[in-house]
């Protein structure tokens, strides 16, 4: 159960600027390839909402669950890397308004891991370890464009940045490409995740800046 | 008419900065005019917000230096290389120029000597400003109640305060400080040289350890190995109070 | 649980001191999770955005979520916690 309050926003209105203070280094240079509100950095920052869950590889599956939660496939770890993987050249667009660009993941698409599969639904939930849960509709995350990504930038996915593996939507903000990820699940109704049931926006293009609930 | 207390919502407020005076080579204490301020109690912190041209914010959690009693409000602020919001605070910030606060916040890290059992401080780099606090406060108002100060830094140059603690210290009024340097000591250092571990703090907390309140601040996992190993001297858990400043021991 | 950045609940004092009168720091919370009692300030909370997330620091299970969308609107999910004990206000500041 959620609850929002609506707050007034200051009676004064803007804050005062503190002289000289410019924070981290952000660029906003790279002309169009930054959606509205964005800005550029390098390094690649780690924002969590739990604690980093360590998971022994042998004790690693990954799953696709039907409506009822009944396994339609089911992979361990090195059943999954035997998968077809790919290198994903892509830019990465977090919420809190951070980009990088042209970051290069390595992943098995969903279009992968889907295939064969009776995908009966319009959408679907990814799981992750933490309890973390993005929403997503099976439009998204098909038709090379999504993955579960293992690795980027040439070497393993760290565990702080979600490895062993994440999920990896580079369309919509990078909210939805949960870490952690374990398995997604066919829902018969849409129904918000983590974040998309506290005031994130249940879809989230960042082109659209649709950043919250009812942009 | 009397004054009366408005139990209101926090919200921020203009902090211009009236002073700034080095504490060490990396920390500045910021002594600020806040119009209004309710006051505080010992321990509680405060948010502060930077507003950049681009209206691009940073905020970050700093604990009240000063003692309630004290002419002004003040914040001693240790900048870290990588930081956002104390490198302003530390290099940046002079008299005139403000910023946005948030506060005084917080009712459970707190130390107002309401009680009479001694006390037991362990602070960890920049935590020990809020610990400084309460010291502050028990001296200001003459409060009998023991306290003991456990500061633990990596060496003498980063330890704040310095001749202040020595100077309350030297008092005899039941205030004592003992400090332990982790990475290097100066010729002649009769306090520890080791990090702070189980027998150390056998050795510093009271022998009515298993009444009295200790009050533990520093770096996550700074203060959850203290905390850990006070509990298993035999402190009470619940009285064993603690705030931990994240991974790098300080608002960043 | 211990995860070296995680802050405690502490933290949340000035944020949930924008929504309530009372200090969320020092009110006791009954996890619904594993049924531990213990004061707000104990939670392990993580405050990187996208929001702000309590967690028990017995069970983990999220006891509070905040997220403030910038407009000027805040959504708070309380489902984790069972029951909240607020002690009166301290007269005074």
């Amino acid at each position: 159960m959620a609850v929002a309050t609506a707050m007034a926003p200051d009676a004064g209105g803007q804050a005062p600027v503190s002289r000289g203070f410019s924070g981290r280094p952000r660029d906003r240079s790279v002309g169009d390839r930054l959606p509205p509100g964005q800005y550029l950095v390098h390094d690649f920052p780690v924002l969590s909402a739990g604690p980093t869950p360590y998971v022994p590889l042998d004790r690693w599956d990954f799953s696709v669950l039907a409506v009822d939660g009944s396994p339609l496939a089911r992979w361990r770890w090195d059943e999954f890397r035997a998968l077809p993987e790919e290198t994903v050249t892509c830019d990465v667009h977090c919420v809190t308004k951070w980009s990088k660009l042209d970051m290069q993941w390595r992943g098995v698409s969903l279009d992968v891991i889907l295939e064969g599969l009776d995908v009966d639904t319009a959408h679907v939930m990814a799981f992750a370890d933490g309890g973390y849960t993005t929403n997503l509709p099976v439009g998204d995350a098909t038709d090379g464009q999504a993955w579960i990504a293992t690795g980027y930038d040439g070497h393993d996915l760290e565990a702080e940045h979600g490895g062993p593996a994440r999920l990896l939507v580079p369309h919509l903000y990078f909210w939805k490409s949960a870490k952690w990820i374990r398995g997604l699940q066919l829902l018969e109704r849409d129904k918000p995740g983590f974040w998309e049931g506290l005031g994130y926006n249940n879809y989230g293009d960042p082109w659209r800046e649709q950043r919250y609930w009812g942009d | 008419m009397a004054r009366t207390t408005v139990l209101g919502r926090l919200s921020w407020r203009v902090a211009t900065v009236s002073s700034r005076a080095p504490e060490t080579s990396r920390a500045v204490t910021l002594v600020l005019d806040v119009p209004d301020w309710p006051g505080h109690r010992p321990g509680q912190h405060v948010d502060v917000r930077l507003t950049a041209e681009d209206g691009y914010q940073a905020e970050r959690s700093y604990s009240i230096a000063s003692a309630p009693g004290d002419p002004a409000l003040a914040l001693t602020v240790e900048r870290l290389d990588d930081g956002e919001v104390s490198p302003w605070l530390t290099t940046v910030a002079a008299p005139g120029d403000v910023f946005e606060l948030r506060g005084p916040v917080g009712g459970y890290f707190v130390w107002d000597g309401s009680e009479a059992d001694p006390v037991l401080l362990v602070g960890g780099g920049s935590g020990v400003v809020p610990l400084m606090a309460m010291a502050r406060h028990r001296a200001r108002q003459a409060i009998p109640t023991r306290m003991r100060l456990l500061y633990s830094a990596r060496s003498e140059q980063d330890l704040l305060y310095r001749s202040e603690l020595d100077g309350l210290a030297a008092g005899d009024d039941g205030f004592d400080v003992v400090y332990a340097l982790t990475r290097a000591t100066p010729p002649g250092w009769t306090g520890y040289d080791r990090r702070v571990d189980g027998a150390m703090l056998a050795d510093v907390s009271f022998p009515e350890r298993h009444t009295s309140p200790a009050f533990v601040c520093g770096p996550t996992p700074f203060v959850e190995a203290v905390a850990n190993s006070l509990v298993l001297l035999g402190h009470p858990p619940g009285r064993v109070k603690t705030e931990r400043f994240g991974p790098t021991g300080g608002g960043s | 649980m211990t995860s070296a950045s995680a802050l405690d609940g502490n933290a949340l004092g000035g944020p949930l001191g924008e929504l309530f009168t009372f200090d969320i720091t020092s009110a006791v919370a009954t996890c619904a999770g594993c049924g531990r009692r213990s004061p707000g300030a104990a939670w392990v909370v993580f405050v990187d955005a996208p929001g702000i997330v309590a967690r028990c620091a017995q069970c983990e299970r999220v006891q509070l979520r905040l997220v403030n969308d910038g407009t000027g609107r805040t959504w708070v999910d309380l489902s984790g916690i069972e029951t909240l004990e607020i002690a009166a206000p301290r007269g005074g500041a």
